[in-house]
């Protein structure tokens, strides 16, 4: 029992860590190339797993049309909220920004909420359900999937970064915007581009989620489960990123499995990454990749 | 190439203020084509200000400029990069993770055609022909400034003065009709900064950019300006051509700091 079941949260820990990975680093995507600490990044989830519940149970859209009409969707949100909410802020405090965006957090929860309701409700079933067996370990193919997706998301944002044009002029940005602006590239566009890519990928991170758990206001907390991950790789790294995510993920589930084995304190599973933004904001504040910030003066 | 008198920039009335601080006065000057321009004058003149109102990074109080006669006051910094003026600046500014290819390479942002896109297809959408020709191009440039044995290199790793060669390769690579330099042999010693002053010239004669260059060592300006101008306390205080700049009283009280009545004792 003691050792199989360690397997199997290990396994679990793993796939849950990719997706935390992939929501890390849409929110070191928008760190990174506008400066905001974005706290609403779970409610991105949120409401891209409800578009999507919605289009395929109230609309009755087979699966492969209401997935890229989510896509579609969340690439137009994303890009509406950073041009309308985000851009006049430009220039303004930091804590500001944090403000307005835990406002944001808020403010989206509570919509869903009055939109759908407070109640989880199940996707209808587009994988089975049913565990599949490997290895001896029972993994659900919605993870499974997502786990591939995960990783492909993540390949394609290491290919978008080193070698596509728009991932040059992000770097660019990223690194000193008003040099970016006298070599031509649009620190708006690249803005607008940074918060439709977090935003489509965070939804699609809440559509596999949802798949699994149920669509619910739950899925929100992925965006608070991002900061022990952020904070663990760096937040200015998008390796950091995913490293992070993978960590917090396995510590999770380890720490359920301390717990239920030995410990019996309860709800292990849910603080453990929090002690860990915690320590490691003490020993390595900068986070395991993250650029240590050196003025010369 | 020969200057022309058709004039390729003009600032006109420029006026700059911070608050109360009066950066700029009333500043107006003109660079033809081909003309090798350099702006001088005391710390705290309103140099980098007037760059920046150029550039567009700042947006002037009053007074307008004009790119080829076209009104570009209004526009920000990166539409006036794609009209044609490329900059370095006066505190280095390299993308310092990146690589010199990568550096040059994003100088060569506006000038792809393919997006994310349609350069995915890479095969059939010639996008493999368009990097092939800005590949070519960036290795013009290299060549030109003599850095093709540090092209992999990571830029911040690179000593002072090929960094500030890097960084003038990344504003080439924008292909400007007009390039600013801020101050592009500060800290340098005298054979770096005879190199890069060679390097000003022939971008200037033999790729034919308009240069416009802020610079403090009276030397090299006096020696490779076509015509200078002088700025004092944020104002205009002399232009022409060098010899007459040496010799102008204005501009020695400016520099040398001579008050009036001394000068009539």
């Amino acid at each position: 029992m003691g050792s199989s079941l360690f397997l199997q949260l290990l396994v679990n820990g793993v796939i849950v860590g990719t997706l935390y990975g992939v929501v890390a680093m849409c929110f070191v995507l928008i760190y990174k190339s506008t400066q905001v600490v974005n706290f609403a990044q779970g409610e991105f989830l949120l409401i891209g797993a409800w578009t999507c519940w919605w289009l395929v149970t109230s609309m009755a859209l087979p699966f492969y049309v209401a997935f890229p009409m989510t896509f579609l969707f969340m690439m137009v949100f994303g890009i509406a909220l950073q041009m309308i909410v985000l851009r006049p802020l430009i220039g303004e405090p930091v804590i500001s920004v944090i403000m307005v965006t835990i406002g944001l957090s808020i403010f989206f929860q509570a919509v869903m909420k009055s939109i759908f309701g407070v109640w989880a409700q199940p996707f209808p079933e587009i994988f089975p359900v049913k565990s599949v067996d490997i290895l001896g370990l029972s993994v659900q193919p919605a993870y499974l999937m997502s786990l591939v997706v995960s990783v492909v998301i993540m390949g394609a944002f290491a290919w978008f970064f080193k070698y596509s044009r728009m991932g040059l002029a992000m770097r660019a940005t990223a690194f000193n915007q008003q040099v970016a602006q006298s070599l031509g590239i649009s620190v708006k566009a690249v803005f607008a581009t940074a918060w439709a890519i977090s935003a489509m990928v965070s939804a699609l991170a809440g559509v596999v989620v949802g798949m699994v758990n149920g669509v619910s206001s739950a899925l929100s907390f992925f965006g608070i489960k991002v900061f022990p991950a952020v904070i663990v790789g760096g937040l200015d790294s998008i390796i950091g990123a995913v490293v992070g995510g993978l960590i917090i993920g396995v510590l999770e589930n380890l720490a359920e499995y301390a717990d239920g084995q030995y410990l019996h304190v309860g709800n292990l599973y849910t603080v453990a990454p929090f002690y860990v933004l915690v320590i490691i904001l003490m020993i390595k504040p900068y986070g395991l990749f993250g650029t240590k910030t050196i003025e010369r003066v | 190439m020969s200057v022309s008198d058709t004039p390729v920039l003009e600032v006109r009335d420029v006026s700059l203020a911070f608050g109360g601080v009066r950066a700029l006065t009333e500043v107006s000057f003109q660079v033809n084509k081909g003309e090798l321009f350099s702006i001088i004058g005391p710390n705290g003149a309103g140099k980098t200000s007037m760059l920046n109102c150029v550039s567009g990074r700042y947006k002037p109080t009053s007074g307008r400029v004009f790119m080829d006669g076209r009104d570009v006051t209004g526009l920000s910094p990166n539409v006036r990069a794609t009209l044609g003026l490329g900059r370095t600046f006066q505190n280095l500014a390299l993308f310092g993770h990146m690589s010199v290819l990568d550096n040059i390479m994003v100088g060569r942002h506006h000038l792809l055609s393919n997006n994310a896109l349609s350069g995915a297809l890479y095969w059939g959408s010639g996008a493999r022909k368009e990097e092939l020709a800005h590949r070519r191009k960036v290795e013009d440039i290299i060549d030109f400034l003599e850095i093709a044995h540090i092209r992999k290199a990571v830029a911040g790793t690179l000593p002072y003065g090929l960094r500030k060669r890097v960084e003038l390769a990344r504003a080439m690579a924008v292909e400007p009709k007009v390039i600013l330099l801020d101050e592009p042999m500060a800290g340098m010693n005298l054979e770096e900064k005879e190199d890069m002053a060679r390097y000003i010239v022939d971008l200037n004669e033999e790729w034919g950019m308009t240069v416009i260059m802020i610079e403090h060592d009276m030397g090299v300006v006096m020696d490779i300006s076509h015509r200078v101008m002088v700025l004092e306390f944020g104002r205009k205080i002399a232009e022409g051509l060098p010899d007459e700049i040496m010799s102008n009283e204005r501009v020695k009280v400016a520099y040398l700091g001579i008050d009036e009545d001394e000068e009539v004792a």
